[in-house]
C-alpha cells in the first residue's frame, strides 16, 4: 500500500534547503563505503557520472550499458550545449533567475525545490567538467564563452561546438574509465536490465541478459540506481538512438515504482523531416540555430512548391516573430513546435510531404558573413546537408518537430529515491525537473547533476541504515525473477507469427504521434486507448522473433522493447486523458487560450501525476496518486513569450 | 533503386563465415544505408532467415558504434561521415555492394558484421583521463586556457571512438585513436600533471592489445568521420618521446 506521497522536501527557506538537506543528510564513513555494493544502470551522463563519483568515494559499483561502451550512451548526440548560472557575461543572470526561467518554462509543474537545487549545483558542474579537460569553446582571452540559447534572455549556456553532449559524456566516461581501471567500478557493457528485484520491499538487485551470449543473471546490490534515459522511442520515429527505451523504468514500474507524469514528453521543434517509410529515426537540428535562423512558411498555400529562394518576402509569413514579436525565432520548444504544426495543417507546410517550415539563414549571411555561420554552425550545417543533399547557406533549411526528450520518468523523493526504497532515478529517466516542458541546455545539467552532486550526497541516507543487509543471489526473490525473465524470452521467440517488429513499433508510433503527439484530445486518447491493447494482442499472436534466446540475437533485444512500449504507451495515453488541462508540452485541444496558447488549470492540476501499477501481471487501469505542488518563491503565471 | 548486397555472414566468433548474397529492391535514394539493411533483415525474417547482425545506435555519427567495410572502404564512400551518415544516393542504381565488419586482429568479431573494439575503452583505462575527483575542481575560469589551444584541443576530442582508423591500416594501428585523446588532454593546462604517464601507459596497452604501429600510410586520417587530422600521431610521438626523455634523465 501506498500512502500519501511525500517529496521529502527539505524545510526552510528555499535557498537554503539544499544546505541544509546536506547538512543534515546521513554518511557513510569511509571504511563502510567498500561494503556496499551500489547497481548503477545506464552509463550516460547521469549514470556514468554517478557511477564514476560514487567509485571515486570508495563505494563498489557495477555499471550496466546496453551499447558496446560506455561512451556510446545516447547522451553524447546532445548538440546545443549546458545552462549554468555562473553570469560569466555579467548579463544579470543568477542561480534565481535559472532557476526561475527552469520552472516557468516547465509551464509550472515541476517542485521548486529541485528546480533550485539544480540551478544552485549548476556552477559546480562546469568547474567539475573544465577541470575535467571538456574543451568548452573559449573567448581570445582564453575565459570560456558563453551563448544565448532556448529563447533565455542571458547567455548562460556553454558549449563545445556542436558536440557539448559527446564532450560532457566523454568527460564523464574517462572518469569512469578511471575507476574501472582502479577496480572501484566493474562495467558490465551490452548488458541490458530485464527486472528490478525486490526483497523485503527494497530495490536490492536486477536481472540482466548478456546481449552478446544471451546468457541470463542475476546482480545483487546494497542500492540500484537506475540511469535509464527517456521513452521517446515509444513513438517509433524519435530523436533517440535506436535501442533507447522504457525496459528498466517500466520493468520498476510493474514492480512497484511510481510513473510520474508520463504523458509529459517534448517535441522538438527543428528536426530534419521524415522522408518515407524507410526512416528508422529522425535527426534534431540544434535549437542554437534558432538564435540566427528566421523560420517562415508562405502566406499562400499555393506559393509552397515554389522554389523558398522566388518567394520575396511580402510573400512569407515568419509566423513565430509575428506571434511572439519579443521572442520571435526563440520562443520555446513547445510552442514554437505547436506553431509549425499549425501553419502545416493550415496546408502551408513544405517539401514533398508538406509537413516542414523553412528555416532560413539569408538574412544572417548577410548580416554576419557566410565565415561566421560556418564557425557557429557548420557542423550542423553538414550533417544537414548529407541527410537532405541540400546546401543550407544557400537554401533554406526545412525543419520540422519530432519526438525529443520525455520529461516524464519514474517518480523521486528530493533524495531522487523513488517509493521503492534503495530505487535512485537519476537524468531523465526520473520524473523531477523538468515539468511540462524542458528548456534547451537542461538535460546535459540535470544529468550531470545527478550524478556527481546529488546522488552521491543523498544516496547515504538510505545507505546508512543497510549495512550488511545486502541479500545474495541465491535468495528465492532473485530465483523467481530471474525465472520469470526467462519465461518471457522463452515466449517471445515462441510466438513464431508472420509480422516483423518494425510493422508493430510503426504502427504504434504512428497512432501514439497522431493521438497522443503535438495536441491531444479526449476522444482521440480514448481511441488510442480501445486500440492499443488489440494492438499488444496481436503483438503477441503474430510477432515474428526469429533466431534463439542464447547467442547474440537483435531481434530479440528489439522484441523485448517493443512489448514493453506496447504497455507502456497506455499508461501515456491514460495519463495524458487525465490530466485535463494544457501545460507546457501537453496540449490539450479543449483547453487553450483565445489565442491559441496552452491553458493551465492551476486549481485542478498543480499536482504531480503518479501511476502505480495494478493487477497481477495484467495490464489494468492502473492507481493514480497525486502529490500537490506548492509554489512559494514563484507566481503562477500565464506563460507569455509574446 | 535496386542493388545486389554482398554481405559477411559468420554466426559466431568460432565458426567460419562467409560472404552471402542477398537483394535490396525498390530502395529511394533518401534512405541511408543502415535503413536498407534493416529492410533487408525484415524480408529475412518474413522468409524465416536469419537476419544479418550489424550496429547501430544514435544514427546521426556520433555515437561511434556503427562500424561497417563498405567495398572495402571503412564507413563506405562518402567521407568524412559514419556509416550511418551515408545515403543509397550515394550509389549507383543496380550496383554490386560489398559489406564486411571493420577488421583489425583486436577487434574480434561477434556476429555477422559486429565486432567487439573493448580494446579502444582499455586504452582510454590505461591513462586517457585527467584525476579530477567530483567536488574538488576550482572556479572553471581560474586558469584561462588560450583559445588556439581549447581549439586544437576540441579538434582532437571530436573522436567519436569508431575504430574505423585501426580497421584502415594496413598495420591495424590504434594511433589515431590514441593520439586524439593524448592530444586532447596536453594541449589543455588541466592535462598538464599527468601529461608523462599518460602517454605512456596509453602507448603500452595500445600495443598489450596487439594493435601494429604507424608507419604513415594515413589511411587513418581518410577513414576517419570525425576529421582527425593525421599531425596528432605527429603530437602523440613528440608527446611520448618527451615522457621517454623525461624518464630516462629521471625526472
Amino acid at each position: 500500500m501506498i500512502g500519501k506521497l511525500d517529496g521529502k522536501i527539505p524545510p526552510g527557506p528555499l535557498e537554503q534547503k539544499w544546505r541544509n538537506h546536506k547538512n543534515n543528510s546521513r554518511l557513510v564513513s569511509p571504511n563502510n563505503r567498500r561494503k556496499f555494493e551500489i547497481i548503477v544502470v545506464g552509463s550516460g551522463l547521469a549514470g556514468g557520472s554517478a557511477a564514476a563519483t560514487l567509485g571515486e568515494l570508495g563505494y563498489r559499483v557495477k555499471c550496466f550499458c546496453y551499447q558496446d561502451s560506455p561512451r556510446r550512451a545516447h547522451s553524447v548526440a546532445a548538440q546545443g550545449g549546458i545552462n549554468a548560472a555562473k553570469n560569466y557575461q555579467n548579463d544579470g543572470d543568477s542561480v534565481f533567475r535559472l532557476f526561475y526561467d527552469t520552472i516557468k518554462g516547465g509551464d509550472f509543474r515541476s517542485r521548486e525545490a529541485n528546480v533550485y537545487r539544480l540551478a544552485e549545483v549548476s556552477n559546480l558542474i562546469i568547474d567539475q567538467c573544465t577541470e575535467q579537460g571538456v574543451p568548452f569553446a573559449r573567448e581570445y582571452g582564453g575565459l570560456l564563452a558563453n551563448r544565448s540559447f532556448g529563447g533565455a534572455q542571458v547567455s548562460r549556456t556553454f558549449y563545445a561546438r556542436g558536440q557539448t553532449g559527446q564532450q560532457l559524456l566523454l568527460g564523464a566516461y574517462q572518469a569512469l574509465c578511471r575507476q574501472i581501471a582502479l577496480g572501484t567500478v566493474k562495467m558490465f557493457p551490452q548488458t541490458e536490465m530485464l527486472d528490478l528485484v525486490l526483497v523485503d520491499g527494497h530495490a536490492k538487485g536486477i536481472i540482466t541478459r548478456n546481449l552478446c551470449t544471451g546468457e541470463i543473471n542475476a546482480f545483487a546490490g546494497d542500492a540500484v540506481v537506475l540511469a535509464t534515459g527517456g521513452y521517446g522511442n515509444v513513438f517509433f520515429l524519435s530523436t533517440n538512438a535506436r535501442g533507447c527505451n522504457v525496459t528498466a523504468t517500466y520493468r520498476a514500474y510493474k514492480r512497484g515504482a511510481l510513473f510520474g507524469n508520463p504523458c509529459f514528453t517534448q517535441i522538438h521543434p527543428t528536426c530534419i523531416p521524415v522522408t518515407g517509410q524507410h526512416q528508422s529515426k529522425l535527426t534534431l537540428m540544434s535549437e542554437s540555430l534558432r538564435n540566427d535562423g528566421r523560420v517562415w512558411v508562405p502566406k499562400r498555400a499555393e506559393d509552397c512548391s515554389k522554389p523558398p529562394n522566388d518567394i520575396p518576402d511580402a510573400d512569407r509569413d515568419y509566423y513565430l516573430e509575428r506571434k511572439y514579436p519579443s521572442f520571435g525565432n526563440l520562443a520555446p520548444r513547445d510552442i514554437a513546435s505547436r506553431a509549425a504544426k499549425e501553419v502545416c495543417d493550415e496546408g502551408r507546410g513544405v517539401g514533398p510531404s508538406g509537413r516542414g517550415v523553412y528555416l532560413d539563414f539569408a538574412d544572417a549571411i548577410s548580416r554576419l558573413g557566410e565565415d561566421t555561420i560556418r564557425e557557429r554552425y557548420g557542423n550542423l550545417f553538414d550533417i544537414y546537408q548529407k541527410i537532405s543533399a541540400e546546401d543550407a547557406y544557400k537554401t533554406p533549411m526545412r525543419i520540422y518537430p519530432a519526438v525529443h526528450y520525455t520529461m516524464g520518468g519514474l517518480w523521486v523523493d528530493y533524495n531522487l529515491m523513488s517509493n521503492i526504497p534503495g530505487l535512485h532515478v537519476i537524468g531523465e529517466a526520473n520524473f523531477s525537473d523538468h515539468g511540462a516542458n524542458r528548456l534547451g541546455a537542461s538535460a546535459l545539467m540535470q544529468g550531470l547533476a545527478d550524478g556527481y552532486f546529488v546522488l552521491p550526497y543523498t544516496l547515504p541516507n538510505y545507505l546508512a541504515g543497510q549495512i550488511g543487509k545486502r541479500p545474495s543471489t541465491d535468495h528465492a526473490e532473485f530465483k523467481r525473477v530471474e525465472s520469470e525473465v526467462r519465461e518471457r524470452v522463452r515466449k517471445l521467440l515462441e510466438v513464431n507469427g508472420d509480422r516483423t517488429l518494425t510493422l508493430f513499433h510503426r504502427e504504434l508510433g504512428l497512432l501514439l504521434w497522431d493521438k497522443c503527439g503535438m495536441t491531444r484530445n479526449a476522444a482521440g486518447l480514448r481511441e488510442a486507448l480501445g486500440k492499443i491493447p488489440e494492438l499488444r494482442d496481436e503483438f503477441w499472436k503474430k510477432v515474428r522473433v526469429p533466431g534463439e534466446g542464447e547467442s547474440y540475437n537483435q531481434s530479440l533485444e528489439r522484441a523485448g522493447r517493443i512489448a514493453d512500449f506496447l504497455e507502456f504507451a497506455e499508461l501515456l495515453c491514460i495519463d495524458a486523458l487525465e490530466r485535463d488541462e494544457s501545460c507546457g508540452g501537453h496540449f490539450r485541444e479543449e483547453h487553450q487560450t483565445p489565442d491559441g496558447e496552452a491553458q493551465r488549470d492551476d486549481e485542478n492540476f498543480a499536482a504531480v501525476f503518479a501511476w502505480e501499477f495494478q493487477g497481477n501481471g495484467k495490464v489494468e487501469r492502473p492507481k493514480l496518486h497525486r502529490e500537490p505542488l506548492h509554489f512559494e518563491a514563484v507566481h503562477l503565471s500565464q506563460r507569455s513569450y509574446k | 533503386m535496386n542493388f545486389k548486397l554482398k554481405i559477411w555472414r559468420q554466426a559466431d566468433p568460432k565458426s567460419k563465415g562467409k560472404f552471402a548474397t542477398y537483394e535490396a529492391r525498390n530502395i529511394s535514394p533518401d534512405t541511408s544505408f543502415l535503413e536498407m539493411l534493416d529492410m533487408v533483415n525484415d524480408e529475412l525474417t518474413e522468409r524465416g532467415e536469419a537476419p544479418i547482425a550489424f550496429d547501430s545506435d544514435c544514427r546521426e555519427g556520433i555515437c561511434g558504434t556503427c562500424a561497417l567495410t563498405i567495398n572495402g572502404q571503412a564507413h563506405g564512400p562518402k567521407h568524412p561521415a559514419a556509416v550511418c551518415q551515408l545515403y543509397m544516393r550515394s550509389f549507383d542504381d543496380g550496383k554490386t555492394i560489398t559489406v564486411e565488419p571493420f577488421r583489425a586482429k583486436p577487434f574480434p568479431l561477434v556476429r555477422d558484421l559486429v565486432i567487439d573494439r573493448s580494446a579502444l575503452d582499455r586504452i582510454v583505462q590505461a591513462g586517457g583521463f585527467i584525476a579530477a575527483r567530483a567536488g574538488s575542481a576550482p572556479e572553471a575560469n581560474s586558469i584561462p586556457v588560450p583559445k588556439h589551444n581549447a581549439d586544437l584541443a576540441m579538434e582532437a576530442a571530436a573522436c567519436i571512438g569508431c575504430g574505423a582508423c585501426a580497421a584502415a591500416c594496413p598495420n591495424a594501428s590504434a594511433m589515431l585513436f590514441t593520439a586524439a585523446k593524448v592530444s586532447h588532454l596536453a594541449f589543455l593546462p588541466q592535462g598538464a600533471p599527468e601529461r608523462t604517464s599518460r602517454v605512456t601507459k596509453m602507448v603500452r596497452q595500445m600495443d598489450a592489445e596487439g594493435f601494429g604501429n604507424c608507419t604513415n600510410t594515413y589511411e587513418c586520417e581518410a577513414v576517419c568521420p570525425a576529421e582527425i587530422s593525421a599531425s596528432f600521431i605527429a603530437k602523440l610521438n613528440r608527446e611520448y618521446a618527451r615522457a621517454i626523455l623525461q624518464r630516462s634523465v629521471g625526472e
